[in-house]
């Protein structure tokens, strides 16, 4: 186990570090202590270490994260996990706005809440979140699943593409082109398996599954009033 | 009531309407037909105040103009030397500006790569994402940091030599864009993300901030991913120059990119090009003194674009205090664009050469904005880039040597007080001499 000390270290010293590590480095646990929000926290790493980070962090914890395992032993800021690539974002405490935005890979998980915007044009990050989210998540969603054990804010996926929302509480309105969908045995079976790697307790029966319409692929004068 | 036609008397010539032209009636009946409205590449065709209302005014008694071929004045520009490790060095003051690859063919990425690389300057990605093509060809490429984030990653992100963050382009300041299905073959939606032949959104505000304050924390993201190695630059619209300028610097801008309404776009709403922000000329100065008011002129670059044509328009940017210059139009139209030698095939599309615009349906008969196999074809990457690299050297060439009839050892040495304006509003907006007088619209009396 290695331990940094923000205290101690720069900021950028400790993301120099961090990126250093390679595939073979033999250096995979690293601890993080005093983080005391800052931003920028372990972005850009592309190896596969774990790192956990005792403490809250500010803006963009995780961000563009390839491989990495990062753990937050606290609540994150805006755009935690933001165009992740791979690897593990696990969240013990809430996420602010923007929480995976434009991720692209990898598992983000949340055991509080996350604030609106979740999984904004989210293009293939699969997020779980344990508590609520809220309004606009999944905003121009593209790929990728976002998967809520409690409640999901208004406007829910609204202008939605490809990805899926799995949601388990109530969800109190659907933006634009986001419709509920039929949960299939291929779905519960894809749902169930987020679950069990976000270590969340929850029955797939229990959810309902949300993604597009597609009504709004093409551009039509006579849907004008979804805009 | 006199029958004036039957009794052969003089009558009123039929008058059209200035305000409903025959222009405007037919566009009123294609909106009325269609229900959508005019989408169209491009930038304000609209005549606005330009640096045609400006003029140099040459040495004279108090100075003395540098000997043409040979003399030198020096062409070279840094950019990026604020917070940098490696800044870029470019070796003449104009650059590619941003287009996408999507919007643009490959073939016509690799060209403006090759045409760049070897005048010595930098090309820009666009919102789509890196190619092959670009980077593989471009010795200098510019990585866009666009709202879309289409194809965006770390490994592209380290690979280039600067970033570009996009608030907003002079075409379209506070627009997101379109690309249409026709577009969207398989190769350009796994690029984005998307399913093939759908209309894709490009967002018109990043999805992860949300004002200045915001901004300067994303930039910190940026150069902590990129080992504060690259310059970033901030890209926004002209829309207030003024405050715009200074929040990027307040945010940590290493450059500023300032584009003016004649700015091109591959695809938005004409309405949006030619009702919203400001001409290139309108936009400079206030740019410059918000630099100034920071003590920041010089050392955190501007990079002027939005209708640039020739090296006259180069040299009057520079004169007004920017540190190099951008093109994008102008760079296709040296590729091809518009090229009178498709002119049967542009009437074929209802329009014709100089003229087209509809970037966005890909039947561009230059191969040019297009993804089509077979109209790509028509653009030689190698003889577009042997054009485009032709043209920029002729753009430098025209802006040294209006640099030595001033006097100037360099082309950045180029000053205001080298200039005069033909008209009251260009005197106003570049804040130099209306010809023939000492007045400065709202400077002097």
């Amino acid at each position: 186990m290695q331990r940094i000390d923000l205290d101690d270290v720069a900021l950028r010293e400790l993301n120099e570090i961090l990126q250093a590590q390679g595939d073979d480095t033999n250096q995979t646990s690293w601890e993080i202590i005093n983080p005391k929000g800052s931003h920028a926290l372990a972005v850009g790493l592309d190896a596969p270490i774990e790192v956990t980070i005792k403490g809250s962090t500010g803006y963009y914890c995780g961000g563009m994260n390839k491989q990495a395992t990062i753990t937050v032993d606290g609540s994150v800021g805006p755009g935690v996990g933001e165009n992740m690539m791979s690897g593990m974002l696990k969240i013990a405490g809430d996420a602010s706005q923007y929480a995976g935005a434009t991720g692209r890979g990898g598992l983000l998980a949340i055991k509080g809440n996350a604030a609106s915007r979740c999984g904004i044009s989210m293009k293939g990050i699969d997020i779980v979140v344990h508590g609520n989210i809220g309004h606009m998540s999944a905003f121009m969603a593209q790929k990728g699943n976002l998967v809520v054990l409690g409640d999901a804010g208004d406007a829910l996926g609204d202008s939605i593409y490809e990805a899926n929302l799995f949601v388990r509480g109530n969800v109190r309105s659907l933006g634009a082109d986001c419709v509920e969908k039929d949960m299939t045995p291929d779905h519960l079976a894809q749902l169930a398996g987020l679950l069990e790697a976000a270590e969340a307790d929850a029955d797939p029966a229990s959810f309902r599954r949300y993604g597009s319409a597609r009504k709004l692929y093409h551009f039509d004068i006579d849907n004008a009033a979804q805009y | 009531m006199k029958d004036q036609k039957r009794e052969g008397l003089s009558r009123t010539v039929p008058r059209q309407s200035w305000t409903f032209s025959p222009e405007v009636n037919a566009e009123i009946r294609r909106a009325a037909e269609t229900g959508i409205y005019d989408i169209r590449g491009g930038g304000a065709k609209r005549r606005v105040p330009h640096f045609d209302d400006l003029l140099f005014l040459g040495a004279s008694m108090s100075r003395y103009p540098l000997e043409g071929y040979r003399e030198t004045c020096g062409t070279s520009v840094q950019l990026g030397t604020r917070f940098a490790k490696n800044p870029i060095t470019l070796d003449i003051p104009v650059t590619i500006a941003g287009m996408s690859f999507g919007s643009l063919s490959g073939p016509a990425k690799e060209a403006l790569g090759r045409g760049a690389s070897a005048a010595g300057t930098s090309t820009t990605t666009g919102d789509g994402g890196m190619t092959e093509e670009e980077r593989g060809h471009s010795t200098k490429l510019v990585y866009q940091y666009l709202p879309s984030r289409y194809g965006m990653n770390p490994d592209d992100l380290r690979r280039a030599d600067a970033i570009e963050l996009v608030v907003g382009q002079g075409a379209k300041p506070g627009g997101g864009g379109m690309l249409l299905g026709q577009k969207i073959n398989e190769r350009v939606a796994r690029m984005r993300d998307l399913p093939e032949g759908i209309d894709q959104r490009s967002a018109c505000r990043h999805p992860d901030w949300t004002g200045p304050d915001d901004l300067e924390i994303k930039i910190l993201e940026l150069r902590e991913i990129t080992g504060w190695k690259v310059p970033i630059y901030v890209k926004v619209g002209g829309a207030r120059p003024f405050y715009d300028t200074a929040l990027a610097v307040k945010a940590g801008a290493d450059v500023v990119v300032l584009d003016g309404m004649q700015g091109g776009t591959a695809a938005t709403q004409d309405i949006f090009i030619e009702h919203v922000g400001q001409p290139t000329l309108a936009c400079i100065r206030p740019a410059v003194q918000a630099l100034q008011d920071l003590g920041m002129h010089r050392k955190v670059q501007l990079v002027v674009s939005g209708g640039i044509r020739t090296g006259a328009d180069v040299a009057k940017a520079l004169a007004l205090g920017a540190d190099a210059i951008s093109i994008g139009t102008a760079a296709l139209v040296a590729l091809g664009d518009n090229d009178p030698k498709w002119e049967a095939e542009y009437q074929k599309l209802g329009t014709t050469a100089g003229a087209y615009d509809d970037w966005h349906e890909g039947r561009d008969p230059a191969g040019i904005s297009t993804q089509d196999p077979e109209l790509m074809a028509r653009l030689d990457p190698v003889e577009g880039g042997r054009r485009l690299s032709n043209y920029l050297k002729v753009l430098t060439l025209e802006c040294q040597t209006l640099a030595r009839a001033c006097g100037h050892n360099h082309v950045n040495n180029l000053e205001p007080e080298d200039l005069c304006a033909l008209t009251v509003e260009a005197a106003a907006m570049a804040q130099v001499p209306l010809a023939g007088t000492g007045w400065v619209p709202g400077k002097t009396n």
